[in-house]
């Protein structure tokens, strides 16, 4: 039977008298990559929030790694991490302080080791004593995933990991996620608009809408289901269906 | 807590003071002209004034206690409008920090940052005005202790406010020590206040701290009483702002404002 790294049961969350999320359950396997995708609005961000706790549920349960986040917060947030475009890096301290301040927050063992090896392996090198302000955008996004591996997440949280880069450097970004997923059992959930990058990574995924799951399953098996060329044909097709 | 987690919190803003010179002087800038224009006001009332021309330097001691409440404040304020303004602010609580490790952590930081801005004022005033601070005696630990704490509340308050109301709580931040400085009775006695105000002032921990600084300056006794009464009143208001400060993280949550804040 397979371990189950994240499990949402009955979800919901309101915002005053909107419903972000409504009733979504789903199981995410451990070692498994999954797609999360939807219209901007359509829960994806609330969900990722209630998965790290940073938003409390109207009701429901996030659990993770068989606890629940509302009651082991900090042990849980040890072995996770999340990058997003609309969060960044303090950025008057270089990348190497950077990286320092939020190893020692997770507590890595080895973390000059660590700092080197992440620094090697996203060309970070030439501009660790950089400040992170000045750094280009594909650059300063190179330095969140690196703040994001620092800790050796076993669940990885991306929102928009590519957004705003070029090809170039997203083709880079997507590499990187391939090779961290391939190292050991860990469980990503992208949530993304970029159906090509859902494709190339995601085993499954999972279309959202108006805070609901309504559909879900491998990117190939959407397609025929829906009789589409592609999954960006199949996301068009959801978000405009009444 | 583990002491691992409040270190690199610390080391984040010390990381941050460490490699600004303009911010540096900055910290040092503002509390020395402010003592230094406290320190000619205070030669001109020692001067003119019947109350104050026996003891130099009175209204300059009550000046420096009061930047130092006002640096301590300020600074625990400015490190969490630092995190808004860098758009970090999500990063920090997706990070395995518990609640007390950020509160401990910004106390301390942000008594290295007033230190920094206030020691050099405090050596300042000695060989320019005559004024020691080391004249109130033994009891100055536990006036400073006192005013510390007080800042911390004020600090907490404040930041509770940023994550219950978001970057709009801004102003408040800086505006929260002036609307209690008038009733502190910073600069002049209590009994200077109306009756009606003075019920109310006594229910601050100010009171009793400058009260007390003007008696050992002025009269060269010390009563303890006033000092414990300031210290016990401030320990409510900080367990007050300690629980106000978890209610506003668990408002936050649910409001879901820890997400994405920033300018």
């Amino acid at each position: 039977m397979k371990e189950i790294a994240i499990e949402i049961n009955n979800l919901e969350k309101k915002f005053k008298n909107t419903s972000a999320v409504k009733n979504l359950n789903f199981k995410i396997n451990k070692g498994s990559i999954i797609g999360l995708l939807g219209p901007n609005g359509c829960g994806k961000s609330t969900t990722i929030g209630m998965i790290l706790g940073l938003i409390k549920p109207t009701s429901g349960e996030v659990i993770i790694n068989g606890k629940n986040i509302e009651n082991n917060r900090t042990d849980l947030l040890q072995k996770m991490n999340f990058i997003s475009p609309y969060i960044e890096l303090p950025k008057k301290l270089t990348i190497e302080e950077n990286l320092n301040v939020y190893g020692r927050m997770y507590g890595v063992k080895n973390l000059k080791n660590k700092i080197l090896e992440l620094m090697e392996q996203l060309n970070l090198n030439e501009f660790k004593k950089r400040k992170t302000g000045e750094l280009s955008s594909g650059q300063k996004n190179r330095v969140s995933l690196a703040k994001a591996l620092i800790n050796d997440p076993e669940i990885l949280l991306l929102d928009e990991p590519t957004a705003s880069l070029d090809p170039d450097v997203g083709d880079y970004v997507r590499n990187i996620i391939e090779t961290f997923s391939s190292n050991g059992r860990k469980t990503i959930l992208i949530a993304s608009h970029n159906m090509n990058e859902v494709e190339r990574l995601c085993d499954e995924v999972m279309m959202m809408k108006k805070g609901q799951i309504i559909d879900k399953g491998k990117s190939e098996d959407l397609i025929k289901r829906h009789g589409r060329e592609n999954l960006e044909e199949v996301f068009l097709k959801i978000v405009r269906e009444k | 807590m583990k002491f691992y987690r409040i270190y690199a919190l610390f080391l984040r803003h010390f990381f941050l003071i460490k490699s600004s010179l303009p911010r540096l002087l900055d910290l040092i800038y503002w509390p020395t002209i402010q003592i230094i224009l406290w320190g000619f006001i205070s030669k001109f009332f020692t001067m003119h004034s019947e109350f104050y021309n026996h003891t130099a330097g009175i209204i300059l001691s009550a000046a420096i206690l009061y930047d130092f409440l006002f640096r301590s404040s300020i600074s625990f304020n400015m490190l969490f409008l630092e995190e808004i303004w860098s758009r970090n602010f999500t990063n920090l609580f997706i990070a395995p920090l518990k609640v007390s490790e950020i509160i401990t952590s910004l106390t301390t930081t942000a008594l290295l940052r007033t230190l920094i801005g206030i020691v050099p004022a405090i050596i300042f005033v000695s060989p320019f005005f005559g004024v020691s601070l080391l004249n109130l005696g033994p009891s100055l630990f536990l006036l400073l202790l006192s005013l510390y704490i007080f800042g911390m509340t004020l600090g907490l308050l404040v930041v509770a406010g940023l994550l219950r109301y978001g970057p709009a709580f801004e102003n408040v931040a800086w505006s929260s020590l002036f609307l209690l400085a008038p009733l502190g009775c910073i600069y002049y006695p209590l009994s200077i206040l109306p009756d009606w105000l003075q019920i109310i002032a006594k229910g601050l921990p100010l009171v009793y701290i400058f009260e007390e600084v003007r008696s050992i300056l002025l009269d060269n006794s010390v009563n303890y009483y006033n000092i414990m009464k300031a210290l016990m009143l401030n320990l409510f208001y900080f367990t007050l702002s300690v629980y106000t400060f978890y209610s506003a993280f668990s408002e936050a949550r649910k409001k879901g404002t820890l997400i994405n804040v920033g300018e």
